[in-house]
């Protein structure tokens, strides 16, 4: 099997090679349309700036690449929220293949709630799906972000901070997850092992 | 419900051995790679390593052993100790590291918190402030490993390092660290009030009920300790039952 980790100016993409490493799967990290195009499951981690990351991706073809992808794609975090609709971190347009509008959190009614949102918090499974089996109903997964994708037709899992919001999103061959499996532990290295058995 | 942290913190001498360890039965105490791995194992919520070198080559085998960890650990882990430049923190996130602890640069040049959260988001640069109450009570900030007092007051010092951009705060008491009393209630309470962001309460803690004061009376979000996991007093797994049947929300595995 040939994974493919999208290579852009966002982050962690080390990381999430290090977590599939540790499951046994050797990915290649490219911005190469052609590999990711042939790849059998690629990987869209990020951490870092929507508008930042989108107008890179927009710049290099990169959006239109990875919205025409077949095979499992998986979204991670900022990967989560470009694939939205639209972000209002930098006011940008996304790619559009979940039905969401990325919102920023706002603790003006629970001062006390920090933003942004870190560390380890619970998901709920709201639709049956392939990614997150019925074992991880309430699991801890690990976040770090300040904005977040609201409830929508296509959201698989939420967690709720300040407002229910959406854990997981699954349209056609995209899944996506706001938590880093790649740094989720034991619960985290189960969701990767499930999205590579898709 | 967003849970409360429990953060093992390990020094590293030369990218290679973790100081103050005293396992009973466990033969790679001193390895920061299958320590880490272990307390992540135990639950865990992140690790913190110190790099307590003090020479160049040393600072070089750090950067290989946060490989080594991020090849290794599961969860999010923070790295410290010696770093003054943005290029020093380039170096240690592309080696895997989640996030970066500063302390006296940050003092001695505050503007490289704003230059460190512009490059790589707030979420990566913790601000570490090492504070003594004074006979006046007043809380006042050390550099140098606690060597050296500044003329700036912890709060104050928090708030402004809060507003150039820190994600996080590790605040560790002077008065309290080493002490195994508890933690430092007061001023920890004093930075729940005066932060928008998560405090990381450090130095003091003996017992399990530390812990829990620290997250109730203290109201902090995370608590970081060392000897009492190094010597096998505490284990992560009993502190994490113990707070939560003290109803605190502690994720458990």
């Amino acid at each position: 099997m040939s994974v493919a980790i999208v290579k852009y100016n966002a982050g962690n993409v080390f990381s999430v090679k290090c977590a599939l490493q540790r499951i046994g799967v050797e990915a290649v990290i490219t911005d190469d349309f052609e590999a990711l195009r042939r790849a059998d499951k690629v990987v869209f981690p990020g951490v870092g700036e929507a508008s930042t990351a989108m107008h890179f991706l927009r710049e290099k073809g990169l959006d239109e690449v990875i919205k025409s992808l077949s095979q499992p794609v998986l979204g991670i975090c900022i990967g989560l929220q470009l694939l939205c609709r639209s972000s209002e971190e930098g006011n940008v347009a996304c790619m559009g293949v979940f039905d969401a509008d990325i919102k920023r959190f706002s603790n003006d009614a629970c001062p006390s709630l920090k933003i942004p949102h870190m560390g380890w918090n619970t998901i709920e499974l709201s639709a049956a799906n392939r990614l997150l089996p019925e074992a991880l109903r309430e699991a801890y997964v690990y976040y770090v972000h300040s904005y977040y994708a609201p409830v929508c037709a296509h959201t698989i899992a939420t967690t709720h901070y300040i407002t229910p919001f959406s854990a997981a999103l699954h349209h056609r061959n995209f899944y996506a997850t706001q938590f880093h499996p790649e740094k989720s532990g034991d619960v985290g290295e189960t969701i990767l092992k499930q999205f590579m058995a898709l | 419900m967003l849970a409360k942290r429990i953060i093992p913190c390990l020094d590293v001498k030369d990218g290679t051995t973790v100081k103050g360890v005293n396992f009973v039965n466990f033969r790679d105490a001193g390895d920061p790679v299958e320590l880490g791995k272990r307390y992540s194992d135990e639950g865990a919520d992140e690790l913190v390593y110190l790099d307590i070198t003090a020479s160049y080559e040393g600072r070089e085998t750090f950067v290989d052993l946060v490989r080594r960890v991020a090849a290794r650990v599961s969860i999010p882990f923070t790295v410290g100790g010696g770093i003054s430049s943005v290029d020093d923190v380039a170096r240690l996130l592309g080696a895997g590291a989640d996030k970066i602890s500063i302390n006296s640069s940050a003092l001695h040049h505050p503007e490289l918190i704003s230059h460190i959260s512009k490059a790589y988001g707030n979420q990566v640069c913790v601000v570490a402030i090492d504070a003594r109450m004074e006979d006046d009570g007043q809380w006042m900030c050390y550099v140098k490993g606690g060597r050296q007092k500044t003329n700036r007051r912890l709060v104050e010092w928090a708030h402004e390092a809060q507003e150039r951009g820190a994600g996080e705060i590790l605040f560790t008491s002077m008065n309290h660290d080493g002490v195994k009393q508890g933690f430092a209630i007061d001023a920890l309470r004093q930075l729940h009030q005066a932060l928008s962001i998560p405090v990381i309460a450090s130095g003091g803690c003996g017992t399990m009920a530390h812990f829990k004061d620290a997250f109730t009376l203290g109201q902090c979000d995370a608590a970081l300790a060392a000897s009492v996991f190094h010597f096998g007093e505490i284990s992560i797994r009993d502190l994490k039952q113990y707070l939560l049947q003290e109803n605190i929300n502690v994720r458990t595995i």
